[in-house]
């Protein structure tokens, strides 16, 4: 279970706080989806969780363990049962695609002939071709290389995946194969993973929904029964709406 | 005059928390690199970006500073009747000063501009996260590997650049100024001592440390997108060569006080 309490943090003494207290109880074994507008922290929030960005205050456990007081070596622990898939995939432009997907095996010094299986077994279960394997990352599309970036995730056998924003910039097909990639993977693997998005489909394929807002989570509750909640701000949210306790700049705009 | 105190008191935070940052980043390269075996691949890969790369403005940069300084040499000791010096000039110029000071200028240019792009790109595109997520250190695989690099070509470069100022010193005086070659290279034989070499060398080490330093450490503090990424690349050659020009002066007057060259 990932649990955060109170967690806050700014860059910088006179800047606004980016998340401002949150608690958050992320189940294991179940995919949790943060939703929120842009801007609200939630790269930022899953940063924390991960341990790249360290909290102003607060405290954020996964699996009962302290993630705010780590140092290098426990962080690196905690790296190897929890993975992160980035935004655009942060594929390293110098690395082909097998060297990008088994770049944490080769650097331990293990062969490249012992590698290949593994990623190769990776790659399949991204639905990715071994065509692209001596390919660099300029070379593929952006649907591709996110599943690069998920099958690079998968190669150390995490226990729990954070996606940030795994569909931004995709076409609804891509977004939809990406999604139910997810969904797959969290099933077959018994993963749990906490997805950032902004894309409303997303909710057909995970068990919890969060919304953040103004550096709190304002919802938590089942994907299921969502479109049935009578939450103020998840109404408005998922239905786009400019009117709501969420201020957007267009319902203030149309008040005036 | 309490705005003045205010400015003034902020001016020293911010000066102190950047120098802090950069012997921090020194600090955590320099255990690395005492801690954990390096990453050879990566050590090799940047020895011959940084060595075969520059290596063809080394030797530009060498030949035509060998060929103006003889040249120069020529006009001022022609007046008192002495040209059998310039030999000796030409070679303790470029291995004591110009040959490690100029190829260490022009390697910034090209080395550290590249170093601070490079791990900025990374930075901003979320690679060293990445790096970070999947346990690799990253001073271990992009930072020690460059600033050793650096440290280990840049004598070699400079000792090409000393040759071949040398050499071009020689093609001047012998078959543009009509000097005879005993009168150039017997006065080297004579009083060049391999001190006078081997304190270039070191200083050329420093100073591939130093650029490597300045550029990694920019490179790898780089935030605010590509606008970000090109204040880090311009900032990297301005402060590496600014460091590199002062601790020249230190280094050189350390070397002549410990009379080590």
């Amino acid at each position: 279970m990932i649990q955060l309490y109170e967690v806050r943090k700014r860059f910088g003494d006179n800047q606004r706080w980016i998340t401002d207290g949150v608690n958050l109880e992320i189940p294991t074994g179940q995919s949790t989806c943060i939703i929120g507008q842009s801007g609200e922290g939630k790269s930022v929030l899953l940063k924390q969780i991960i341990g790249l960005i360290k909290p102003t205050s607060g405290s954020i456990k996964i699996d009962g363990e302290e993630v705010t007081t780590m140092n290098d070596r426990q962080l690196q622990t905690l790296f190897k049962k929890c993975g992160y898939v980035f935004q655009f995939a942060a594929l390293l432009d110098s690395l082909t695609i097998f060297e990008n997907i088994g770049i944490s095996l080769l650097e331990k010094g293990i062969t490249k002939k012992k590698v290949l299986p593994i990623v190769e077994e990776k790659m399949a279960l991204v639905n990715l071709k071994p065509e692209i394997l001596y390919k660099y990352p300029s070379e593929i599309s952006g649907g591709m290389k996110k599943r690069v970036g998920l099958a690079r995730t998968l190669i150390t056998n995490p226990s729990t995946i954070l996606y940030d924003e795994p569909t931004t910039g995709l076409d609804p097909i891509t977004t939809r194969v990406v999604h139910e990639l997810m969904a797959e993977t969290q099933r077959v693997l018994n993963l749990t993973s906490v997805v950032i998005s902004h894309d409303v489909e997303i909710f057909k394929y995970v068990n919890n929904i969060a919304l953040l807002h103004k550096g709190k989570i304002r919802y938590f509750g089942p994907a299921k029964t969502i479109w049935e909640s009578t939450n103020p701000y998840i109404y408005q949210f998922i239905r786009g709406l400019a009117d709501g306790p969420i201020q957007t700049e267009f319902g203030d705009k149309k008040k005036n | 005059m309490r705005e003045f105190l205010d400015i003034l008191g902020r001016g020293t935070l911010i000066l102190s928390d950047r120098i802090g940052s950069f012997t921090m980043f020194m600090g955590k390269t320099i255990h690395t690199l005492v801690t954990t075996r390096p990453k050879v691949r990566q050590l090799l890969l940047q020895m011959e970006n940084i060595g075969i790369g520059s290596l063809s403005i080394t030797i530009l940069t060498g030949a035509f500073t060998g060929l103006a300084f003889a040249l120069q040499s020529y006009i001022g000791f022609s007046r008192v009747g002495t040209e059998e010096f310039i030999g000796l000039v030409v070679t303790l110029g470029m291995t004591r000063e110009l040959g490690p000071v100029l190829t260490g200028l022009m390697v910034t240019g090209r080395c550290a501009s590249a170093m601070a792009a490079e791990i900025g790109t990374m930075r901003i595109t979320e690679q060293i996260d990445a790096l970070q997520t999947l346990c690799i250190d990253p001073y271990q695989y992009l930072i020690v590997p460059r600033i050793l690099a650096s440290t280990i070509m840049m004598p070699c470069l400079t000792i090409v650049s000393m040759i071949c100022g040398i050499i071009g010193g020689y093609l001047l005086c012998i078959y543009s100024l009509g000097l005879s070659p005993e009168s150039y290279i017997n006065i080297i034989q004579e009083r060049v001592a391999l001190s006078d070499i081997t304190g270039g060398l070191f200083k050329a080490a420093a100073f591939g440390f130093i650029f490597s330093w300045v550029g990694t450490y920019k490179g790898f503090m780089t935030s605010g997108g590509s606008q970000g990424v090109g204040r880090a690349t311009t900032e990297s050659v301005v402060l590496a060569s600014i460091i590199l020009l002062v601790a020249n002066y230190f280094l050189s007057s350390f070397l002549f006080q410990t009379g080590l060259a």
